[in-house]
């Protein structure tokens, strides 16, 4: 497949399935020791790749990876600074046993600016693909440590929900 | 001419091993089968009995035994599979098991005579399937596929596994046993669509969301509880007719093994009626006492809300990680025999949005859905293909206790992952690692998997050596790993000490004694003839000890033989035969003379008519 961030996700799994119906292990019960060992094999790697490849962000650290920038877990710790007061205010809620319904809108508002992320990662993916060009990582690389940032609130809003 | 062959040998079985009941099937021709038993049961209840006379009985017949000898048998042994003691505290309070000493990782229960552990007791019962499939197909079987609970962890998968191989039978393939029912119904038929298969059984909880693609069932996310069932509704039931009994008759019965398993068997007879009555009655005779109870089916729904709103949690989660909405679901099957219950199926119709499938029986579908398994394995069965998932998040605990996951739940299996492992310390030449499951963030907080010792580390500055580790869940859902070293590629060596269960070696040995059982029960036979005769010569020489003859002996003729009596001594109380056979051999031999010698004293003293 060619190094691409944009990917028809139809397509992909179409791909995934014919490959499975030739290496899956059911499919060499019948077969030698050494033919079920590598079909065990195949398939583990045709499903680790598929899973990679099927989650756009996934996909979008392995290609960073592979192009030498990877984000590692730098820029998770370090709040981004226009979050700064969102991030104080929903300590705040998450410590006041009766702010649910705060912590439910802070999620909300995060949940809303993930997908903002989202879709300007697609415009960003595609402007990769077209040109391949350093600049277009980079904009990508920070919008996912941004994104995993984001995910993090959205976890521990969830934890406060659990706990309640 | 055309030759048909009958393709028999290639017979694979799919095999349901259910906390409360066990079932066989096989394909036949084009549709799967269930395999009914000698007594023309379908199916064969997970109950197991042990008689004093070392005969086994499984089933129906080990049922009856249960109310009259309690400490002999056992049943709802799958809750035990893969757990070690700590994690059973509960059951204990529960369920009559009587664990012996020694339990830690694996657990041992006392049957009778006998402490076997669970993969033994449910080799037992496989041990019967295997029989009933032989018997109604003529052939003998070998080869089986197992369904497990979707959420079992890798010691649990091991310990089912452990358990087929103990009975005889090479397990070519745990599966799902949510998964397994999509199979039983045939859904493919729809080209496209989401399902949803909610398996409640005795003593287990599963939830999976599949995706259909023209004969590919393909696993979405799965969730659940490895311990929550119909066991648990019966146990209520059973907590408050025994105290129903005591404030009636002032007898508390809860610690006496028949009486609390004859009112076992009542409640559950008046939960099954409930289930197609609005009243039933709670039944029972104890020495000429009786007690009576009747139940509506508003009241049993008040019991028994908050077991079936622990079920909700579990789909909700594996919605959410299938990233799909409840609308989008297609069809909902049920699974497992608590699904027979109104407030079950009402509240799955409500979360689900959708109608649930009870066309196929659901104590019998995951067993056909083993037996389409069991045909895709034999090639059989075409153009199906299954793709499951793991169900918990796999780890490895890094400084400070911590998870650090490498394969997370919900992956396609088989999956895998690399990691690279150096040393801490010059000169170090192994490295430790401990993989837990679960989805928690401290390694303490998940469940232990095992430890892996990398060994043969060459001896270099700490941080120098490479390792490569390869993680590979395997079809069956359970860990391999192996390992090389990353300069010189060469495979290196992997102990492994799993956290809980039995090492490969306690499973050989068991498979070993079940082999030999029949070889051991003669060759015990053939010790007690042994000691038999070692008895009649030691009898006859101490006689001869006392006589004319033994005084003429010399002291070393009579030292001779004393040391030849010790040694027939030692041997009959030891527990080799070939020891003991030649040392009453050498006894014998060397007491010839000293025989004749009396011999001929009675012979000469009945001649001169005295007695000797």
């Amino acid at each position: 497949m060619p190094r691409q961030l944009e990917i028809d996700p139809k397509d992909l799994e179409k791909k995934f399935y014919a490959l499975s119906r030739k290496l899956h292990p059911d499919l060499f019960a019948r077969k030698s020791a050494q033919e079920q060992a590598d079909a065990l094999d195949a398939s583990a790697v045709l499903n680790d790749g598929y899973r990679v490849l099927r989650d756009p962000i996934a996909r979008a650290l392995y290609v960073l990876k592979q192009e030498g920038l990877d984000i590692g877990e730098q820029g998770s710790k370090d709040v981004p600074p226009e979050l700064l007061e969102e991030v104080f205010e929903l300590n705040m809620a998450l410590e006041d046993e009766s702010a649910t319904d705060e912590v439910l809108a802070a999620r909300v508002r995060f949940e809303g600016m993930r997908d903002e992320i989202d879709a300007a990662m697609q415009t960003q993916f595609a402007e990769w693909d077209r040109t391949h060009e350093r600049s277009a990582l980079d904009a990508i690389r920070g919008q996912l440590n941004r994104r995993k940032y984001i995910a993090n609130l959205i976890a521990r809003t969830d934890k406060a929900h659990v706990s309640d | 001419m055309f030759q048909i062959e009958f393709d028999n040998q290639d017979t694979v079985v799919g095999i349901d091993l259910g906390t409360t009941n066990s079932l066989v099937a096989w394909m036949n021709l084009t549709k799967p089968e269930i395999i009914p038993g000698e007594d023309a049961s379908r199916i064969v209840p997970s109950v197991v009995s042990l008689r004093p006379d070392g005969e086994v009985i499984v089933g129906n017949a080990a049922r009856a035994e249960l109310i009259d000898h309690p400490e002999r048998s056992v049943y709802s042994v799958k809750r035990l599979m893969g757990r070690g003691i700590e994690d059973v505290q509960e059951e204990l309070k529960l369920f009559p098991f009587q664990i012996a000493e020694g339990s830690e990782s694996v657990i041992r229960l006392v049957l009778g005579e006998k402490t076997l552990t669970p993969p033994e007791v449910s080799a037992l019962i496989l041990r019967q399937l295997k029989k009933n499939a032989e018997a109604a197909l003529g052939t003998p079987v070998t080869r089986a596929v197992i369904t497990v609970p979707a959420y079992f962890n890798d010691a649990q998968r091991q310990a089912t596994r452990d358990a087929g191989r103990i009975a005889g039978l090479e397990v070519l393939r745990l599966v799902n046993e949510p998964t397994a029912a999509a199979l039983a119904y045939g859904l493919d038929k729809r080209k496209e669509g989401l399902i949803a298969v909610y398996d409640l059984g005795g003593g287990t909880f599963d939830i999976s969301i599949l995706k259909l693609h023209e004969g590919i069932f393909e696993v979405l996310a799965t969730n659940g509880d490895t311990h929550l069932g119909g066991d648990d509704i019966d146990n209520l039931l059973l907590r408050i007719a025994l105290e129903d009994v005591r404030s009636e008759w002032g007898t508390d019965l809860s610690h006496n093994g028949s009486a609390v398993q004859t009112l076992r068997a009542a409640v559950i007879r008046a939960k099954e009626e409930l289930s197609f009555a609005t009243t039933a009655k709670i039944e029972f005779a104890w020495q000429e006492k009786t007690y009576q109870r009747e139940i509506t089916r508003e009241l049993f729904e008040n019991l028994i809300r908050d077991i079936v709103d622990r079920t909700l949690g579990p789909c909700r989660d594996c919605l959410r990680d299938a990233n799909v909405q409840p609308e989008d679901i297609d069809e909902v099957v049920m699974v497992g025999g608590s699904t027979r219950i109104p407030l079950v199926r009402s509240a799955v119709e409500v979360l689900f949005r959708a109608r649930p499938h009870t066309e196929l029986n659901p104590d019998e579908v995951v067993a056909l859905g083993a037996a389409v398994q069991a045909g895709i394995l034999a090639g059989k069965v075409e153009n199906q293909l299954l793709l499951d998932v793991t169900p918990l998040s796999l780890g490895i605990e890094i400084y400070g206790g911590v998870v650090s996951k490498i394969i997370h739940r919900n992956s396609t299996i088989p999956a895998s992952a690399g990691e690279t492992f150096t040393t801490g310390v010059d000169g170090q030449t192994n490295v430790l690692i401990h993989v837990v499951q679960g989805e928690r963030e401290l390694a303490k907080d998940n469940r232990s998997l095992a430890r892996f010792d990398l060994k043969g580390i060459a001896p270099m500055p700490a941080g120098m050596a490479r390792v490569e580790v390869r993680f590979l869940i395997d079809a069956n859902g359970i860990l391999n790993v192996t390992a090389r070293d990353a300069r010189t590629g060469q495979e290196q060596s992997v102990d492994v000490k799993p956290s809980y269960g039995l090492t490969d070696e306690q499973v050989e040995a068991m498979i070993e004694a079940s082999i030999d059982h029949a070889e051991e029960d003669f060759e015990a036979a053939q010790m007690a003839g042994a000691r038999v005769d070692a008895d009649t010569i030691l009898v006859a020489v101490a006689k001869a000890q006392k006589s004319e003859a033994w005084t003429e002996l010399s002291g070393g003729e009579k030292a001779g033989i004393i040391s030849a009596i010790e040694k027939v001594r030692a041997a009959r109380d030891g527990s080799d035969r070939q020891i003991l056979q030649t040392a009453v051999e050498h006894l014998n031999e060397i007491t010839r003379g000293l025989a004749e010698q009396m011999m001929n004293s009675a012979v000469s003293a009945a001649l001169k008519g005295t007695k000797i």
